[in-house]
């Protein structure tokens, strides 16, 4: 490697004047150490787009826990080890530990052979259970009892002989929620690399048989029919033909209260009660999809914040009312996919081809249910589930004082999960005691500290990259879920050099489209959108589809051609651009651009005018 | 044999009497896709008219007498048989079979392109080479007489009778048919490749394609807008909108003319997106027709409707198949994984 541009060193990125002590509160493991200036990493924005609270660290530390437990010692991958991962200024940054030592990496073959395969003969199998797995742990998530502190214990502890005094219960449910999220990510990792892997191994075959062939075209022949991660959405259509059939839908229009739409339907009579019940239908489970990817607290769930599927229903009855079929073809795309993976076939010169392109697009149907569902049991119903525990937990301690009057439940996820375990005993032993706890003059000052830092550092961009670019990226890994790869870390270096009206990303789903762009830093801005604007935001998720029907294209900073965000776009029709790295700093809110979702090119249209207005 | 034959009623069967280019015009014909009516000038109608040639003067002889390293002499008889070919009279069953053929086709003069459509696999890359004619846009029914005879004299061109003799190819049987064919004003026109000539991806269909005659294009004048489109799912996933300064259009009297093109539609893409679907779906269908990949030049008519002014089977990328498969068979399936876990290895 010559003398090419790279990004800073680890040791270049400096906390923000202020924020030190913030900074310092995240675990001394996710701290950047000067060794690691020989590390290449890159910024983790496809999950953590915004500065992470402490409390919500723990996505990125259980992950990364399962992740290399996995690749490393379970399936034992050939050529990488595990991805750590460091915090500054609130980015995670994370860096893959690749093998190189040409024996070590041959005795991983032939562990992972034995392993690997074993799951790819059983997936079936292996899958329902994980499914029951996965049932159960969230049923043992919904069991545990919402923590609470009596005046005195009930006579019943006594008269049964518990032996247990409820202050117990706390850390109790406290550590058994923290076991069970590390757990989720456990399951969350047993298919998911080697799912990734099958569908790679049959895209790599396709554009070596057919160079010119598009990622969308390859994604279409996999992609599945009844994946749950399309579930919800499929709910809030089948509300809106309910609601047109039960004839209650002039209840729903834009900007509706929803606890007035809901109190009305209750008193309509029958239909409205009938409407009410299939709410509750579709709710349960499906509504405990997160309205972002299921790594910030704050992204609730649907079941916690009806606005987005009810923003989607008045748009979904004018059509229904309009005479148009809004719900999912299942059929119709199966026989669709079937006949592109039978006329892709067909064009394949030798039967030796055939022989192996069936075998590879038989693997990558396995494997796919998996790759698409695990998403819904995973980072949206469990996570959910999680993080309203530990809000119960804020709710006990906010009305203990442990964050001041003004304190709020959130407030407690300023705290790591090591200084939640020791307020949760501070409680614990105050309440036994009999005696005030310490935390309420302790904490406030640190969530205030926090509070701001959050904010600072949110106002700071931060590097893409950092460290010397390797030559290749062949860790697996990091090319099949970040769909890093050396050509886009290139495009990286290069912003704003070669062409200041242009980003460059992934073809997610083709077409041309020119709009108004809606740079979209949280789902809490969600509302902002209007018909025929282009989404532009860091990462999205297949939650937001219900917006999918509003938006005329879709940007994202981070993304691959597996990214959830591509899968949606390539469903829904909708031209899209993925993985440009920078589009939410580059494009101003209300900025004309036009997107090329074939090329992958988002093109900056009237920068000027913005620029006078801004 | 008739000296003329519609489109309609021939096939590449017919090779032999009514030339590749004939022969293939009259099997997109017969195949049901839109191609402009015409019909060929048969080798059937040469063959009368050689034969008249050879009763007043010998032709075949002469040119099998030919040292092909005496230039001096080649063009001499050259110039000789071109005029011949030109000047003497067409035996008259001959002559009123192509009048009477150009009326129905032409009632009202329409223009014609009048093409040389030769016999041989051979003569037809030596076509394509440009070593034989087209004249576009030919008004009236001398013009059009005239353009045959050109067409045929041009079997004795310099460059035609030289490689003829250094090939050691007998006279007989050399013969050339003539496609007379009525002629699209196009808006736009061009060429589309149903297998890539770039990676040889039979995946997609390149098209290619500038405003006007599709002249412009095939003699390479105007750097063409290309698109690349998926064969299959018809996602175009390369637009290149190229700055097309100018366009070929007939001319006044006949004969075609290259005029610029205003700024407002240089830069403007000559084709829609649902005019690149129809190009699929008619690629896609001769190709389907013939078994094989196309090479096609195509027009678009003013009101954009679809015309198809020539195929030719794919010969690059045909030629350079490899039996090797793209990747290796494996007993075990499971083993292909290892190409994206193994680093390599297996």
């Amino acid at each position: 490697m010559t003398d090419q541009k790279s990004f800073p060193l680890p040791s270049d990125l400096k906390v923000v004047p202020g924020t030190e002590g913030a900074q310092a509160a995240y675990p001394y493991y996710a701290q950047f150490v000067p060794e690691d200036d020989q590390k290449f990493w890159f910024y983790n924005s496809m999950h953590f787009p915004e500065p992470m609270h402490h409390f919500d660290m723990i996505t990125a530390e259980a992950a990364y826990v399962a992740l290399g437990a996995f690749n490393t010692r379970v399936h034992v991958l050939p050529t990488a080890k595990g991805i750590e991962h460091r915090v500054i200024n609130g980015r995670v940054y994370i860096g893959g530990v690749a093998v190189t030592d040409p024996a070590e990496i041959e005795e991983r073959v032939g562990e992972f052979q034995q392993r690997a395969f074993y799951y790819y003969e059983n997936w079936e199998r292996l899958y329902d259970q994980w499914k029951d797995k996965m049932k159960a742990l969230i049923a043992d998530a919904q069991a545990l009892p919402k923590p609470s502190l009596p005046a005195y214990e009930p006579l019943e502890t006594t008269h049964t002989g518990k032996g247990v005094a409820s202050n117990h219960a706390l850390l109790d449910i406290y550590q058994k929620q923290i076991e069970g999220y590390h757990r989720m990510w456990h399951h969350h990792f047993e298919f998911l690399l080697l799912g990734y892997g099958a569908y790679m191994t049959f895209f790599d075959f396709c554009k070596k048989a057919f160079p010119e062939i598009s990622d969308q075209a390859i994604s279409r022949m996999v992609a599945g029919m009844e994946a749950e991660i399309f579930r919800p959405d499929e709910e809030v259509k089948r509300l809106a033909r309910r609601a047109v059939e039960l004839g209650v839908d002039a209840q729903f229009t834009d900007n509706m209260n929803i606890d007035q739409v809901l109190a009305d339907l209750d008193a309509l009579g029958n239909a409205g009660k009938e409407w009410l019940g299939e709410l509750e239908t579709s709710r349960n489970p499906w509504f405990n999809v997160s309205s972002g990817d299921g790594f910030y607290h704050y992204h609730r769930s649907w079941n916690d914040d009806l606005s987005l599927p009810f923003a989607a229903l008045p748009g979904y009855i004018e059509k229904i009312k309009a005479g148009a079929n809004i719900e999912r073809p299942t059929e119709q795309l199966v026989a669709e996919r079937e006949q592109l993976v039978a006329d892709y076939r067909e064009l394949l010169e030798t039967d030796e081809d055939k022989a192996t392109y069936d075998q590879l697009i038989g693997l990558a149907h396995r494997v796919f249910p998996y790759v698409e569902g695990h998403k819904f049991y995973c980072e949206h119903w469990y996570t959910n589930l999680f993080f309203n525990k530990i809000r119960e937990f804020g709710a006990l301690l906010a009305e203990h004082g442990f964050f001041g009057p003004q304190g709020r439940e959130d407030d407690v996820f300023h705290l790591n999960q090591y200084e939640l375990e020791s307020a949760i005993i501070d409680l614990m032993l105050a309440w036994g005691i009999g005696s005030e706890p310490r935390g309420p003059k302790h904490w406030p000052a640190v969530v205030a500290e926090r509070k701001a830092a959050i904010e600072e550092w949110g106002k700071h961009p931060t590097s893409p990259a950092l460290g010397a670019v390797p030559d290749v990226i062949d860790d697996p890994a990091i090319v099949m879920l970040w769909g890093i790869t050396r050509e886009n870390l290139d495009t990286w270096l290069n912003e704003g050099v070669e062409n200041e009206k242009e980003l460059k990303g992934f073809a997610a789903c083709s077409g041309v489209v020119e709009g108004t762009a809606r740079v979209v830093k949280s789902v809490a801005e969600i509302g902002r959108i209007q018909q025929g604007d282009i989404l532009v935001c860091q990462v999205t998720n297949p939650t937001w589809s219900p917006i999918f029907q509003k938006i005329g294209a879709a940007v994202s900073d981070i993304g691959g051609s597996m990214s959830h965000m591509a899968i949606v776009a390539r469903e829904y029709g909708l031209p899209a651009v993925v993985g440009t790295g920078t589009a939410t700093q580059r494009i101003r809110d209300g900025q004309r651009i036009r997107v090329d979702g074939g090329r992958g090119v988002v093109t900056l249209l009237d920068e000027e005018r913005v620029l006078e207005e801004a | 044999m008739n000296p003329v034959a519609w489109f309609k009623e021939v096939g590449i069967a017919d090779r032999p009497t009514v030339g590749g280019k004939g022969g293939s015009l009259g099997e997109l014909t017969q195949a049901g896709i839109a191609v402009p009516p015409g019909f060929v000038v048969t080798t059937s109608a040469f063959e009368q008219f050689l034969e008249a040639l050879e009763a007043r003067a010998p032709v075949r002889a002469r040119v099998e007498a030919l040292d092909p390293s005496d230039l001096e002499a080649t063009v001499a008889l050259s110039e000789e048989l071109r005029r011949r070919v030109m000047e003497e009279p067409v035996p008259e069953a001959v002559a009123q079979a192509v009048r009477a053929a150009y009326a129905e086709l032409c009632p009202a003069e329409e223009p014609v392109a009048i093409r040389s459509s030769a016999t041989t696999e051979d003569a037809e890359d030596a076509s394509f080479a440009g070593l034989q004619d087209t004249f576009l846009w030919v008004l009236g029914a001398d013009q059009m007489a005239a353009r045959v005879r050109e067409c045929w004299g041009s079997l004795y061109s310099v460059e035609s009778m030289t490689y003829r003799r250094k090939q050691g190819l007998p006279e007989e049987g050399v013969a050339m048919a003539v496609v007379v064919q009525r002629m699209v004003d196009a808006m736009c026109a061009g060429v589309m490749f149903t297998r890539s000539p770039l990676t040889g991806d039979k995946s997609v269909i390149t098209v290619e394609g500038a405003w006007g005659l599709g002249s412009a294009v095939v003699s390479g004048e105007v750097t063409p807008d290309r698109w690349v489109m998926g064969k299959i799912t018809g996602e175009i996933s390369v637009r290149d909108i190229s700055d097309k300064h100018a366009r070929q259009v007939p001319a006044p009297g006949g004969g075609i003319v290259e005029v610029a093109n205003e700024a407002a539609i240089a830069n403007q893409p000559c084709l829609t997106d649902d005019q690149l679907m129809a190009l699929r779906e008619v690629g896609r269908k001769v190709e389907r027709h013939y078994g094989k990949p196309q090479d096609i030049e195509w027009a678009l008519d003013e009101a954009g409707h679809v015309f198809l002014l020539q195929s030719r089977p794919e010969t690059v990328w045909s030629a350079k198949d490899a039996s090797a498969p793209v990747k290796p068979v494996e007993a075990n399936p499971l083993a292909h994984v290892m190409s994206i876990f193994g680093g390599g290895k297996r």
